[in-house]
């Protein structure tokens, strides 16, 4: 028996239409019978938000990029057209209208598929980003892990 | 005619949703046994092909009707 086929991705875009990008091939991948393994860095965290407010021992500053960025899938906005929340609103109404899978949903099949999620710590502490305040279920790590992992893998993407 | 031991309804799912459905079922087959894709999903026919090469499946057949397609696969 061969080796599982692996898929690593670095998640570093906060983007919704990267972020769906992201889960439909972390998905797909794991239909595919991959392993995967998702790494996600900088604003990329912020999708793995939790949607409401947790209360932990912030800075200043820390607490203004907590204000200032998207808590959570349903608060990002696309990388293009946005205007302001606009863009974003048409996007997911057209989305529905096709029947295409919300991010939440792709997330949680994502979880039942048993694809692994690593938050970069690194970038948790620059954002003042706590454990507490992200998803459940997810590995708090570094760029070792992810590159142990990424060696393994046929498959690895930057988004 | 294909004897069909799984049928799977992936009609009005977009992608990556039909080849996510086909795994789950597909985890539960046996080896040689045939499952029944029915998709609305213009990729699926590419898609199933591509599913099916990498995971050591057989597409037995593939064929359209109405704007759905229907794709059989034996399990590897």
């Amino acid at each position: 028996m061969e080796a599982q086929k692996q898929t690593t991705m670095v998640v570093f875009s906060g983007d919704l239409d990267k972020a769906m990008a992201s889960f439909i091939i972390a998905t797909g991948a794991a239909a595919m019978g991959n392993r995967v393994t998702m790494f996600f860095t900088f604003w990329g965290l912020n999708i793995l938000r939790k949607e409401q407010h947790v209360p932990v021992q912030k800075g200043f500053l820390e607490k203004m990029f907590e204000r200032m960025m998207p808590r959570g899938p349903g608060k990002l906005g696309i990388s293009k057209l946005n205007m302001g929340g606009m863009g974003r609103t048409m996007m997911k109404h057209i989305m529905k209208k096709k029947n295409v899978a919300s991010l939440p949903e792709l997330i949680q099949l994502a979880k039942e598929l048993d694809v692994e999620m690593i938050a970069c710590t690194m970038s948790m502490d620059v954002l003042g980003i706590k454990e507490e305040e992200l998803a459940d279920g997810l590995k708090f790590a570094g760029v070792a892990t992810y590159l142990a992992e990424a060696e393994q893998s046929r498959v690895n993407l930057f988004i | 005619m294909i004897n069909v031991d799984v049928f799977v309804d992936a009609k009005g799912l977009s992608c990556p949703m039909p080849i996510v459905k086909a795994k789950k079922a597909m985890d539960a087959m046996e080896s040689g046994q045939v499952m029944q894709v029915e998709s609305t999903d213009k990729g699926s026919v590419n898609d199933f092909q591509g599913w099916a090469r990498s995971n050591s499946h057989e597409v037995l057949k593939t064929e359209e009707e109405g704007g759905v397609y229907r794709i059989f696969v034996r399990k590897g």
